[in-house]
């Protein structure tokens, strides 16, 4: 049957992408259509093995506790054994339809929005290889596997960030998402060093065994250490408070590749990472607050950034900010259910806002700004609706997607924290209301630009297909995932109950509702003026305009701190090892000068010199004969 | 007085020390090479002092000194040889001058 053949040959489903970056890398770049349509059908192929495994999981009731896992020996230095492999589980196998579906919806896209880009065939290598790498990190087997993978998602996002690389912001935002995301990578680096010295293993499923025994016995001190720095890789990936920065700037890649970076590949590697460690976190309540507390000041955080923003990718930015912060809250509290619900609703209506901004822009002959647009619900009727049903699956309005998780998530947090759940409602009603301003100020308000009002026009067919889909999908997938029983599959311990608490879903859909009306009346009916309010609320707009200059602040410390510390080590370098150097090197040369001396050309000297020797060497063995009787 | 072993000596040692001091101080190449000559063929009045003066005598020393003189014909000829090329390269014979391997 298919299916087994799916499970069989997980291990297909990352590398038949990684096989097409390598085709067409080598061979096909400069042909865009070939290198399109291979990049295309390697995504479908992998989408329908992901799609086979996850029904052969069904089938076989392959459940969170009984993974299905195939590994083989990758390397073996010392006693210690590395291995390489598939681990497939409920949690995996979400992951993978959720990747697949985005990164193959994301590439039918961009078969239209790149069109004309002269480096076509590049960036179709590139997604490639991106999908192969979060396709190869969600199905690893251990930490280090991962890690490898972790790396590569890295890789890729730098060169997609910095794929227009002629332009200096593009290449300024790619070092800085290099960079940012190192920062985390090194702490994540250094949690697995000590997993592996402390346990003398990385496989996933033997370390869920160990590590509760371990805590039992040995307390939970060395285990905070690896939990808080194995965090710290989530913080950077994730973009969670204060490592988010890298994130808004990633926009300057092309509109795809953010679709792709904030839905399905990049920035839930993060989450994805809490969720398969989940065993060595639930140990220790003290890093749960911490998860929980840093996503929720996060969500919040970015959400009041995001309502002062006018580019239409950084208001979905932050946005994602926000979310993923949802995600983390989720999972600090305990419920790796909702979080990965809301990975997966975000996943579907987050790529769909991203794409439907792609083709706003691409009809504004590339406008970011919100203000300059307006009115294209006239000209774009269906982007207008697919945007519609993200924004409103976002805002958590029913029966859309956002809904249904975003319940799960309150209350989640209601059942563990009050704050938290203040903090988290609050956002949710703020998310309504910047997407709702997102969403009136383009395509409902007045026209701002005649000229660009005119020619803005519906994208082709290759554009609007996967819009459709997607936003199929934002209505669907979260009434879907309510009925069907979600909570059974993906999982941490008990089989999770979908419930809907009625105080909860009406007061946040309420929320929603009253946002949508205050955003309706400042930026359609122009009931309220912005300007007022912004010169009303003054420091706080400018702060959240300025994205509480959190930017600056690190340029600052970045001058100060790693400038004092180039100085002691240029210092140390030019005096200590370049002098220990240099001093070798003049001793050489002095000692060289002086032997240089003894040879000056001349031949008679050379001979004086050798006559010397003869006579020393005669005198002394005359001396032998003498003394020892022609001993010698 | 009759002439014995020590004297074909001293005065075999007598003109080496002349032609190395002519070898180590002349500046004339062509005298650098005359003294050279004198140490081979003070080195040849002791293969002939000995032989005469070995008492079952069997020729190796004067056998030794024809071959002697034989190299000695070929070095000079070299020598002079070279000495005439120095000359037409860089138009002296002066050895203090000659001292491209410098180091």
């Amino acid at each position: 049957m298919f299916y087994d053949f799916a499970l069989e040959h997980a291990w297909l489903i990352p590398l038949l992408p990684a096989m097409a970056f390598v085709i067409i890398g080598m061979i096909t770049r400069s042909y865009g259509k070939l290198s399109a349509g291979i990049a295309v059908c390697m995504s479908f192929i992998s989408f329908l093995l992901s799609s086979g495994v996850t029904y052969a999981l069904v089938n076989y009731g392959i459940s969170v506790e009984q993974p299905f896992v195939q590994q083989l020996n990758w390397m073996h230095i010392g006693s210690v054994s590395i291995s390489m492999g598939v681990l497939i589980d409920p949690l995996t196998a979400m992951m993978l339809m959720v990747v697949s579906t985005v990164s193959l919806l994301v590439q039918i896209y961009s078969v239209g929005y790149m069109k004309g880009d002269k480096g076509y065939g590049r960036f179709f290598a590139f997604l490639s290889l991106f999908a192969a790498s979060m396709l190869g990190l969600v199905l690893a087997v251990n930490f280090l596997q991962m890690y490898v993978f972790w790396e590569l998602v890295g890789l890729c996002s730098y060169l997609l960030i910095g794929f227009y690389y002629y332009k200096v912001s593009a290449r300024e935002a790619a070092k800085k998402a290099f960079m940012t995301t190192r920062v985390g990578d090194f702490g994540l680096l250094l949690g697995i060093l000590l997993l592996q010295i402390n346990f003398g293993t990385l496989d996933f499923m033997e370390l869920r065994e160990i590590i509760p025994a371990y805590i039992s016995v040995a307390g939970t001190g060395m285990m905070t250490v690896i939990a808080l720095l194995v965090f710290v890789g989530p913080i950077g990936k994730s973009g969670q408070f204060p490592l988010h920065v890298w994130l808004p700037d990633a926009m300057e890649g092309p509109t795809p590749v953010s679709a792709l970076i904030h839905a399905a590949t990049m920035v839930v590697a993060g989450v994805y990472l809490v969720g398969r460690a989940f065993f060595m976190f639930t140990e220790l309540p003290c890093v749960m607050n911490v998860i929980a507390w840093v996503g929720g000041f996060t969500a919040f955080f970015a959400a009041s950034i995001a309502f002062t923003q006018t580019a239409i990718k950084r208001i979905l930015a932050y946005s994602t900010i926000s979310q993923l912060g949802y995600m983390m809250l989720a999972l600090g509290v305990g419920s790796l259910t909702a979080s990965f619900f809301h990975l997966m609703t975000h996943a579907f209506f987050k790529a769909l806002l991203f794409l439907c901004a792609g083709a706003v822009m691409h009809a504004m002959a590339d406008e970011a700004n919100i203000f300059k647009m307006g009115g294209l619900r006239k000209k774009m009727p269906i982007t207008f609706a697919t945007m519609t049903i993200g924004v409103l699956a976002i805002a958590g309005i029913p029966p859309f997607a956002g809904f249904f998780s975003k319940d799960e998530i309150l209350l989640a947090a209601a059942q563990v924290s009050t704050p938290l759940y203040v903090l988290a409602t609050l956002t949710a009603f703020m998310t309504a209301f910047y997407m709702a301003r997102l969403l009136f100020v383009t395509f409902c308000a007045d026209p701002a630009d005649q000229e660009s009002y005119d020619h803005a026009h519906e994208p082709s067919k290759f554009m609007l297909f996967p819009l459709i889909v997607l936003a199929a999908l934002a209505v669907v997938s979260g009434l879907w995932g309510h009925l069907e029983g979600f909570g059974e599959w993906v999982r941490f311990g008990h089989p999770h109950e979908a419930g809907i608490d009625m105080t909860i879903a009406v007061s946040s859909t309420i929320l929603s509702f009253i946002a949508f009306g205050i955003a309706w009346n400042i930026y359609v009916a122009k009931r309220w003026s912005s300007d007022t309010i912004a010169e009303k609320t003054g420091i706080l707009y400018k702060l959240s305009y300025n994205k509480f200059y959190i930017d600056e602040i690190y340029e600052a410390l970045i001058k100060v701190f790693v400038d004092g510390v180039a100085k002691v080590f240029y210092w140390i370098d030019i005096y200590i090892v370049d002098g220990i150097v240099n001093g070798l090197a003049h001793l050489v040369g002095g000692i060289s000068w002086i032997l240089s001396k003894a040879q000056n050309g001349q031949a008679q000297h050379y001979s004086g010199v050798f006559i010397c020797g003869v006579v020393i060497l005669v005198a002394y063995s005359l001396y032998y004969l003498a003394v020892l009787g022609g001993a010698l | 007085m009759s002439i014995g072993l020590g004297h074909c000596l001293l005065l075999a040692a007598m003109l080496f020390s002349i032609g190395l001091y002519g070898a180590l101080a002349k500046r004339n190449i062509i005298a650098v090479l005359m003294g050279i000559e004198l140490m081979l063929n003070a080195v040849n009045i002791n293969f002939v002092a000995f032989n005469r003066f070995t008492p079952v005598s069997d020729l190796t020393g004067q056998l030794m000194t024809v071959f002697a003189i034989t190299v000695g014909v070929a070095e000079v000829a070299i020598g002079v040889a070279l000495a005439y090329r120095i000359y037409n390269d860089r138009l002296t014979i002066n050895v203090d001058e000659l001292d491209n391997m410098k180091g």
